[in-house]
């Protein structure tokens, strides 16, 4: 095995209960070729500073939790792996616009009361019986919502948005991605819901087509152009309401 | 929630840069380069009696009026949504001046293409 090597990793660590601010503070971890940034928090946490605060689970980019800003990138750490980032320093923050719970760990309530907001479940266009059998779907049908299913609610796109940076009333890429995934849903019949949302300002509306969301998502969810197809529902939503109040969307 | 009156601006901006997109480049080629350089054009191609008799040239006009309004509405949507990497705080004077900008210079142009109809 080959010795080794020491890479430096800078965290940005916060204790609002002692800290007036966030500060910087860096560790020296040895590093082999297949220690992800994950790894690297872990051994600060199990070998320097048990401290440290950060979020993971899966450590195979499924759970969504290990997000952060790496080298000023939203990265999952356990996908990014320190070899690529040679010779160091490794800057490591919490994700950015997100209000910071301690060292890597944000305050998520926001994000998770917009998912609950946006109804993200199927629903039903009429009640149906177990008798009547299970849903039948083409697979062009599963095409037009299966990339949108991927997202692991990572909030990498949240810390990538410049327009969430600026008003984080903003729904949002994520969220709006998995409204566009139950919308999209053949067997769905809820658009009507959770069209308000999308129409508000706070909707599709405070995008502002950067992209950066899906530049950073780890699971190529796009969803950039989940919210550039719904601002041309929203739009005719907008139009033809006064042709057709009730449902007007398609 | 409050209904967004965004799509009435979102609409002329996106016709604005389809149109701009399709057309924008070989308008400034043939106007800006071509026709004055007198390159594989001739110049009295935008003579101006050249140009008036498209102006008053039935459908002509309505493309002029799309191509100036339409790119005119695309381009102050994208200003009036830069102000803030300017260091400008896009109130609701940016939106008036922006918006209004357009409006005017639709108006206007739409105002001429009708005065010097036949
Ligand atoms: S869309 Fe992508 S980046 Fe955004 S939360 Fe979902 S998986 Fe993460
Ligand atoms: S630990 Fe689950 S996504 Fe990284």
């Amino acid at each position: 095995m080959p010795e080794p090597k020491n890479i430096e990793i800078c965290v940005l660590r916060y204790h609002p209960e002692h800290d007036p601010e966030p500060a910087w503070r860096s560790y020296q971890v040895p590093c082999t070729d297949d220690m992800s940034v994950l790894q690297g928090l872990q051994h600060i946490k199990d070998e320097i500073d048990g401290t440290l605060g950060f979020r993971w689970s899966c450590r195979m980019a499924i759970c969504g939790s290990c997000g952060m800003m790496v080298n000023g990138k939203p990265r999952l750490s356990c996908q990014t792996f320190l070899r690529d980032l040679q010779p160091g320093p490794v800057r490591i923050e919490a994700l950015a616009h997100l209000p910071i719970e301690r060292d890597l760990i944000v305050d998520v309530g926001e994000f998770v009361n917009k998912l609950e907001a946006i109804k993200p479940y199927l629903i039903p266009r009429e009640p149906r019986t177990l008798a009547e059998g299970e849903y039948l779907q083409t697979p062009a049908q599963l095409e037009r919502f299966e990339q949108y299913t991927s997202c692991i609610n990572c909030m990498l796109c949240y810390a990538a948005c410049p327009e969430y940076g600026l008003n984080r009333d903003f729904i949002g890429p994520g969220v709006i991605a998995l409204l566009h995934r139950y919308n999209a849903d053949s067997r769905d019949g809820g658009q009507a819901q959770r069209q308000p949302i999308l129409n508000a300002e706070e909707g599709v509306w405070s995008c502002m087509a950067v992209g950066y969301c899906s530049e950073v998502c780890p699971k190529q969810v796009d969803p950039a152009n989940a919210v550039n197809q719904n601002k041309a529902v929203s739009a005719r939503d907008y139009f033809l309401r006064f042709l057709a109040p009730k449902g007007a969307a398609p | 929630m409050k209904r967004s009156n965004a799509p009435l601006f979102w609409l002329p901006f996106g016709a604005g840069g389809m149109l701009a997109a399709l057309t924008g480049t070989m308008l400034v080629f043939i106007t800006g380069i071509a026709v004055p350089l007198g390159w594989t054009l001739r110049a009295e191609l935008m003579s101006y009696p050249h140009v008036l008799a498209l102006a008053q040239h039935g459908w002509a006009r309505g493309l002029l009026l799309a191509v100036i309004a339409l790119f005119a509405w695309h381009a102050v949507h994208r200003i009036f949504h830069s102000l803030h990497d300017l260091g400008i705080h896009s109130g609701a004077t940016a939106k008036l001046v922006c918006y209004g900008g357009a409006f005017a210079l639709t108006v206007i142009t739409a105002a001429s293409l009708w005065s010097i109809a036949h």
